[in-house]
């Protein structure tokens, strides 16, 4: 931020000391001052404590257990959410604005009342896990349910990142792939595929990144077995409810960079494509 | 003309909210007071206690937050009602009950964090005693009302699924192949602690307290343990309306409720041979009701609980009464059972370090590999 | 976070002469997977809250959403959510135009500090303020001895609901911003326009579109926000319970459906939300090509 004001000079637009120091002033007051309480805190462990505590067995579990329905719930998006992308914004067909909008729901639905929902539904006694357990088959309160959750709150990240890329796509790279004699397939597979990459990355990642932090949905389908089905998140509330603030925070500093990380790679992913648009 | 439409934009936003915000008030008159009320509220009561106290006036109403955990909802609920029209004969003031309910360790962790309870109700002694530390209340807790601190006990039963269809009788019955059993996490419930302890009293009583016999068999129950809920009301709903499990280890009063709430054609309620005396203590939250000027109010409200109405309360809520009359009055619905006490263990402190902290035993119960 | 873009479904794409686009049993095949796939992860779970609400009968419906808790949590969160809203969006513009308008360096890291709160996990987000603001926290000795609230009252849930939708509208606002270049703004100030004014005339009429819908998707978020909230309320009835909290209270309680009710009450909350945005956008679409004309 120093080193903009000798750049400053060459805009003409008035406003950057105002809105900059706003942006500042209040991403500092309501993030990152909260947020560097988890630093402070965590450093009242030694560096052996904090260890023992992120290494502990069942933490390393609640990792991998949020890591892998989050990863699995990000690939099913990324499947049908491309498809269903696709189809929004090359078909027509009745209903597809109310189709559109629907998309929205899981963002704007409190998570809470998902968790309900599908647990009511995907219980042994619900519609479809009535279904299910003939064959032998438990979604609540098993690995599978939480992917199911994961998949309600990622759907919209993944559409709605590739479908504005999708709107745009130039129909005339198409055209010349036809007639250069692709089938449709290899059209897709040559062409614009890789256009869509960057943003199915990014709605991937996004997805991916929600999901590991997800707790209101989850918590009411997973069954909270230790080592089995048991988040990161609510590893989190354990402890607090122990009166372990400090385990707490130092599960919640390995999140918290897990995240931030994530992040960034989205948004270096993001500039790169931006800055190869521009180049274009 | 793009102005006018900008304004015309948020114009039609502003009113969207402003029309739902207003759909919220209408319909309760005294809104403001809730929204705002918890800021003013010590203060309110504050002049209302302590200033206005030598006035001949009907004191001015007060407010009291007890602070709960979850089995107790329909109890405090009832009985809010009863004290506060018991106050109101007694002393002309009006007392209104604000109730917070959840598992008794998160109650107890978000008074330390500053929840200003005037009271807490929690599932057991170590919640309070955890209390002690920040300064928020005496050390010597325990023996400011009588037994302990603990109006009403209950304690641990089984509830089956109705006719019994798995013969589950005993502790021993728990772990035979093919039973499932619900509790919820003894890391996070109170309830679930006092699960874990009754079943590992069984099984030191039943091995000669040969406690590596114990541990076997606490470590094979978990094992039948599909679900493990953070509360004890998740476990109940995993069990009742989920249809999850064959048995769920319950409070006693939580068990009869769940009977009375959903139909006693569906569950059984059985007592196995020996269980523990739970009991779940109260106390005032000294720190708290001193700076309010609420100890008077919230003094009475606890010792009320031992009256003969708060033990009639209690009772019909399926919390056993200490009080010997009431008691017998009730006694056919409290079976007698052979129970196991905290003290057995060496008391809270002792219990919660050996076996629920981490690394404690029932961490290794869920470690692979011990 | 650049998921919640706003994408104009524009009658255009759709428009595609046969050779680039699939056959039409292809195309039956791929909407029906889509459709089918959209009932099974979205719809069902929503009607399934409105089948549970009303399994009890209407009377039941009707108790459950007019009950005084109820009503003050729907009060509490829709007071919240009034606030946090109007501060996220003044954040957003002023965020937006520092990035797109100038350059400087560490404009990434910028964003993806705006976007963090969106990928914290809201049991975070509400501890923060915990270990901040509470009792034992690292302000909380200061704030008790002057008699402060901020945990387990109103100022902290609406706290944790700001830090949830810090990011929404910012991240709507960026990349339209910075697509839409500086070129106007500086004509305006080489004619020698104000700051406000260039804002007000210029920058607000191009930008009204992805506001209004980077508000409409914090207050979605504001409202429904479960996690975040839950760890700071203390859960005191009818006076720190917000509609989701409620909704997990009654759950609790026995009452499947009323909490499916008040759940209900919420999807419809969220419903009536997506519709505004659709008029919106509707709206735009008509704006837009009146606006090609000029």
């Amino acid at each position: 931020m120093k080193g903009s004001k000798a750049k400053k000079s060459k805009n003409v637009l008035p406003g950057f000391g105002l809105s900059m120091g706003f942006t500042i002033a209040y991403l500092s007051l309501i993030v990152l001052i909260p947020l560097a309480g988890v630093f402070v805190k965590t450093t009242g462990l030694s560096w052996n404590e904090f260890w023992a505590v992120i290494t502990n067995p069942r933490v390393i579990a609640s990792y991998r257990i949020s890591f892998t329905t989050s990863v699995l719930a990000a690939l099913t998006n990324l499947v049908f959410g491309l498809l269903v992308a696709w189809v929004l914004v090359r078909y027509r067909f009745p209903g597809k604005k109310i189709i559109d909008s629907l998309v929205d729901l899981p963002f704007a639905l409190p998570t809470a009342v998902a968790g309900i929902a599908l647990t009511a539904i995907y219980a042994p006694n619900g519609w479809v896990g009535s279904l299910l357990e003939p064959l032998g088959l438990k979604v609540a309160y098993t690995q599978l349910g939480i992917t199911i959750a994961l998949i309600f709150i990622g759907i919209p990240f993944v559409v709605r990142t590739v479908q504005p890329v999708l709107q745009d796509f130039e129909k005339d790279t198409e055209e010349a792939a036809v007639m250069l004699g692709a089938y449709r397939w290899r059209t897709f597979w040559k062409v614009i595929f890789p256009e869509l990459l960057p943003a199915l990355l990014t709605g991937f990642t996004l997805a991916f990144a929600r999901g590991i932090g997800e707790y209101g949905s989850v918590v009411f389908i997973s069954g909270n077995m230790p080592m089995k089905t048991e988040i990161a998140p609510l590893l989190i509330m354990t402890k607090l409810e122990q009166f372990d603030y400090k385990g707490a925070t130092a599960i919640a500093l390995v999140m918290l960079i897990i995240s931030f990380l994530l992040l960034l790679l989205i948004n270096f992913m993001q500039w790169r494509i931006s800055r190869r648009t521009i180049a274009e | 003309m793009k102005r006018l439409a900008i304004v015309r934009s948020f114009v039609l936003i502003l009113t969207f909210t402003l029309v739902l915000a207003a759909c919220g008030n209408n319909s309760n008159s005294n809104s403001n007071s809730t929204n705002s009320g918890n800021k003013e509220t010590p203060a309110a009561s504050n002049a209302g206690t302590a200033s206005e106290a030598p006035s001949e006036k009907p004191k001015d109403p007060v407010e009291l937050l007890n602070v709960s955990y979850d089995p107790t909802r329909e109890l405090y609920e009832k009985y809010n009602e009863a004290f506060s029209k018991y106050w109101k004969d007694k002393t002309g003031q009006e007392v209104t009950i604000k109730q917070s309910h959840g598992g008794s360790g998160k109650q107890a962790r978000a008074v330390i964090d500053g929840l200003k309870a005037d009271v807490v109700t929690l599932a057991l002694g170590y919640d309070i005693d955890a209390l002690v530390e920040p300064g928020l209340i005496k050390p010597d807790w325990q023996t400011k009302f009588e037994h302990n601190s603990a109006p009403y006990t209950s304690t641990i039963v089984f509830l089956v699924r109705k006719g019994n269809p798995k013969g589950i009788n005993d502790w021993s019955d728990l772990i035979k192949d093919g039973v499932e059993v619900i509790t919820p996490s003894p890391k996070t419930s109170g309830g679930a602690r006092w699960n874990y302890l009754a079943a590992w009293g069984y099984a030191l009583k039943k091995n000669n307290n040969d406690e590596a016999k114990a541990q076997e068999f606490v470590k094979e129950l978990f094992k039948h343990v599909p679900v493990l809920d953070s509360g004890a009301r998740g476990a109940t709903t995993t069990f009742v309306e989920k249809g999850i499990g064959d048995v769920l280890l319950a409070w006693e009063n939580e068990a009869y409720l769940s009977v009375k709430e959903l139909g006693p054609d569906k569950f059984d309620i059985v007592y196995p041979s020996i269980s523990i005396l739970a009991e779940p203590p109260v106390a005032v939250v000294d720190k708290v009701a001193d700076e309010r000027g609420t100890r008077e109010v919230a003094e009475a409200y606890l010792q009320y609980l031992y009256s003969d109405e708060g033990q009639e309360i209690a009772a019909q809520n399926y919390y056993r009464p200490i009080n010997e009359t009431i008691a017998a009055k009730y006694k056919d619905q409290f079976k007698d059972l052979e129970l196991i006490t905290i003290d057995d263990f060496g008391g809270w402190k002792t219990a919660q370090e050996k076996h629920f902290n981490d690394g404690g035993i029932f961490d290794k119960i869920y470690t692979p590999g011990s | 976070m650049a998921g919640a873009v706003t994408a104009h479904l524009s009658q255009e794409a759709s428009k595609r002469p046969k050779h680039i686009t699939e056959s039409a049993g292809v195309r039956w095949l791929l909407i029906s997977i889509a459709l089918v796939f959209l009932s099974l992860a979205v719809v069902m779970p929503l009607v399934s809250v409105f089948i549970e609400a009303f399994k009890k009968g209407f009377d039941v419906y009707k108790a459950a959403i007019t009950d005084p808790d109820a009503l003050s949590a729907l009060r509490l969160t829709l007071f919240v959510a009034l606030i946090a809203v109007p501060l996220n969006a003044v954040f957003g513009i002023s965020a937006a135009w520092a990035i797109s308008k100038f350059r400087f360096k560490g404009k990434n890291f910028l964003i993806t500090l705006i976007d963090l709160p969106f990928a914290v996990s809201p049991v975070i987000s509400g501890m923060i303020y915990i270990l901040l603001f509470g009792a034992q926290g690292f302000l909380g000795p200061w704030l008790d001895k002057h008699d402060i609230q901020i945990v387990f009252a109103l100022p902290g849930i609406v706290l944790a609901t700001i830090f949830v939708t810090v990011p929404f509208v910012a991240r709507e606002l960026i990349p339209l911003m910075q697509a839409q270049g500086v070129q106007e703004e500086e004509a305006a100030a080489v004619l020698g326009a104000k700051g406000w004014q260039i804002f007000w005339r210029i920058t607000l009429p191009n930008i009204k579109w992805g506001l209004l819908y980077g508000v409409i998707l914090s207050n979605a978020r504001a409202m429904g926000e479960f996690g975040a909230v839950s760890v700071v309320s203390g859960h005191i009835r009818g006076e720190t319970n917000t509609l989701p909290l409620h909704i997990e209270i009654l759950y609790n309680e026995y009452q499947f459906s009323a909490s499916f009710a008040v759940a209900s009450l919420l999807v419809m909350l969220a419903v009536l939300t997506l519709l505004v945005k659709a008029l919106f956008e509707w709206k735009t679409n008509q704006g837009a090509s009146h606006e090609k004309l000029n």
